[in-house]
């Protein structure tokens, strides 16, 4: 997979400015059940640089979310099978053994969850939470030093008081503060890459603002690498460099963040775009749902994904959406932007018939 | 808190004076009349008599004066006449036995200490046992190890407990002599007597409730594992032991905890079986022999008293322990 923005100054700390510090190549990820094999994520590709931010965006069950716990190994060896490379920072993680990988996992790679109050433990105060977070990566820190650098990281987080309230239990922050106990939870180590799964959902619109400007600052401040995982594609516009849209365990379109908003190529995006409510757009401009529900991952379609929910599979000739899966490949925009879909000249249907519907001003603009 | 505690306090001394004045009122108002065998001992009993001694012995009050009576006695004491003997018995007084003429009270004050120790050396056995399996089965999900633990236990528990300790005591006493003599020797004459008598009577009261601890705990812990801040923990790097006690028990262990608690106060009201079996005199095996006719009526409602004033007691620890283990509903 190429790099998509290559700015001179992407640099990380090992000076390796050229390779991307996560690079997952061709990664599959099946869970054997009792009902067969669920394909929950299919020979996905994609890169993030130091100081650059990567949005996986789409529906519940699309394999954002297994793709991304996949490169922390926090699949069950028994449960989950794993193919093709994930590499981080050069090494190779797929199949690396538990006490490597355990080195790894919120050290230099970190995740913060969504729904803080569920993924903190609600039976130990933060401090003790955050503290051993930094004790089991520093063995010669002493609990001093690691209590030291708790309230240093809730105070960085924006915490008030962080001295006291680094003895709180979680329920007793608010949901916006939590989040940030989380945040703390996954930077305490200086992670080079941080993964965000669905950080803000199920916070309020100020409390969600407040949270990416804080990602975003402390991005800034260390030079890491972010995925942020959403199916907000406010929060992709907010955050994101790079773009991946998911559907149903697959990359279907994948591009620059400027790209991907203002030229999809593929039905599904258009059907996100269509679907996103804005309240300072053209009061003429319509929500439209993508209508009909993903697949099973049971038993995939042999073509195209989308095929059964796609408005726009007629303007393929013959039945081919239906038997053959589309390649990931460059589509009329250059080699910087994939996607998978048969459509000849998805830009002309585009503005013809998608832009006027969700966007009628931009529509005559262009 | 204090407050709390003060209010559950007052709520309990209700729950124990109600259970006590209904069992009391219950073989008060029965049809087996104490007063007749003391009679009928003094040759013919005409109706008179009858009436004499049940006189005498208080039984011809209504319920409510007799039970005011009764209590009077376990606050201040009292003078009791049973038959034709006048004791005097001190407070906190529980009577006499109808069926020796000792005092209740001290008889049981004997009584509770083997019981007690029943009490802590099998509840202990089947917690300890019970967690470390359902915490390894738990870990192994599914595993043919898991499997086996499971249905193991289900083998075990589906013994009947008095089969099981008979079984015990014809053969690992009698038989094989793999365990000395079991009973209780009081442990001010000889303490390591006292722990050999009662070894085999705790591991096996502790074995046959150790699966129902197992199945318990496995099914907390499997539940506990799919929480989200297991996942978290895993990703903060931190080896799989690690994850499974520090994170994981600790969640599960607050309503095993809360089990354990009410499990407790009932063992200490006496377990009948083990002391009947394992011939330890207990209050179980007492309260028992006392139903035998005719009726020790003072030593049942003692036995009834004790074992209610010690089952609300463990409830209320139960609750006052449950605001440190869990944070979130920490009063005060």
């Amino acid at each position: 997979m190429t790099t998509l923005e290559k700015t001179p100054d992407a640099g990380g700390p090992a000076g390796k400015a050229d390779a991307p510090y996560l690079e997952v190549n061709d990664l599959t990820v099946k869970f054997p059940t009792a009902d067969g094999l669920v394909h929950a994520v299919s020979n996905l590709s994609y890169s993030v640089e130091l100081g650059k931010t990567l949005g996986i965006v789409g529906e519940s069950g699309s394999g954002k979310s297994v793709s991304s716990m996949a490169v922390l190994g926090l699949h069950d060896a028994r449960t989950a099978r794993i193919t093709g490379s994930i590499k981080v920072d050069g090494m190779e993680v797929v199949g690396l053994s538990d006490q490597k990988m355990r080195a790894m996992r919120g050290n230099s790679t970190a995740m913060i969850f969504q729904d803080a109050l569920a993924a903190l433990h609600p039976f130990y105060r933060v401090g003790a939470q955050l503290a051993e977070a930094y004790q089991i990566h520093h063995p010669g820190a002493n609990k001093r030093d690691a209590r030291r650098r708790a309230i240093e990281m809730l105070d960085r987080v924006g915490i008030p008081e962080p001295h006291s309230r680094v003895d709180d239990f979680p329920h007793q922050f608010s949901g916006g503060m939590r989040q940030r106990v989380m945040i703390a939870m996954g930077l305490i180590n200086d992670p080079a890459l941080l993964i965000a799964d669905e950080p803000t959902t199920a916070l309020d619109v100020t409390v969600q603002a407040q949270i990416l400007d804080l990602l975003q600052d402390l991005q800034k401040e260390f030079n890491s690498a972010i995925v942020i995982i959403t199916h907000d594609l406010g929060v992709i516009a907010e955050m994101a460099d790079d773009v991946l849209v998911m559907y149903s365990g697959r990359a279907v379109e994948y591009g620059s963040c400027r790209e991907i908003l203002s030229h999809p190529e593929m039905p599904y995006t258009w059907g996100l775009l269509s679907s996103v409510p804005d309240v300072t757009s053209d009061p003429n401009a319509r929500m439209i749902p993508i209508p009909g529900t993903p697949p099973s991952m049971l038993n995939p379609p042999i073509g195209c994904a989308f095929e059964a929910r796609c408005t726009h599979s007629d303007k393929v000739g013959g039945d081919l959406c239906a038997t053959k899966l589309p390649e990931m490949r460059p589509g009329g925009r250059g080699a910087h932007h994939l996607k998978r879909c048969h459509l000849a000249d998805p830009d002309a249907v585009y503005a013809a018939e998608v832009l006027p519907v969700i966007a009628p001003d931009l529509a005559e603009e262009s | 808190m204090l407050g709390f505690v003060v209010r559950r306090l007052m709520s309990s001394l209700l729950v124990i004076l109600l259970a006590s004045f209904v069992v009391f009122a219950i073989f008060y108002l029965g049809p087996s009349n104490p007063a007749k065998p003391v009679c009928d001992a003094q040759g013919k009993c005409t109706p008179e008599r009858l009436a004499a001694i049940e006189h005498n012995m208080g039984l011809d009050k209504n319920v409510f004066e007799a039970y005011g009576t009764f209590m009077k006695g376990v606050v201040a004491g009292r003078e009791v006449t049973v038959g034709s003997k006048q004791y005097d018995c001190a407070a906190p007084c529980l009577g006499i036995s109808f069926a020796n003429g000792q005092e209740v009270t001290s008889e049981l004050k004997k009584r509770l200490v083997p019981t007690l120790l029943v009490a802590i050396g099998g509840s202990l056995t089947y917690l300890i046992l019970g967690v470390l399996i359902g915490v390894f089965a738990a870990s192994k999900r599914g595993t043919i190890a898991d499997r086996l633990l499971v249905s193991g236990s289900l083998l075990v528990s589906s013994v009947p407990y008095y089969l099981m300790c008979l079984l015990a005591w014809i053969y690992l006493t009698q038989q094989w002599s793999i365990f000395p003599e079991t009973g209780y020797f009081p442990i001010t004459e000889n303490p390591f007597k006292t722990f050999t008598g009662l070894l085999l009577p705790c591991l096996v009261l502790g074995i046959a409730s150790a699966p129902a601890y197992a199945r318990f705990t496995r099914g907390q812990m499997v539940e506990t594992l799919g929480d989200d801040y297991i996942r978290t923990a895993k990703a903060k790097g931190l080896p799989g032991h690690s994850v499974l006690t520090k994170h994981a028990l600790r969640a599960a262990i607050v309503p095993i905890i809360t089990i354990f608690g009410l499990d407790f106060g009932v063992l200490l009201g006496g377990t009948i079986f083990t002391e009947f079996i394992f011939d330890i005199d207990g209050i179980g095996r007492w309260g028992l022999l006392a139903l035998r006719a005719p009726l020790d009526l003072p030593v049942i409602t003692a036995t009834v008293l004790v074992g209610s004033l010690l089952i609300v007691i463990s409830n209320l620890l139960v609750d006052l322990t449950y605001g440190f283990l869990d944070p979130r509903v920490r009063l005060g």
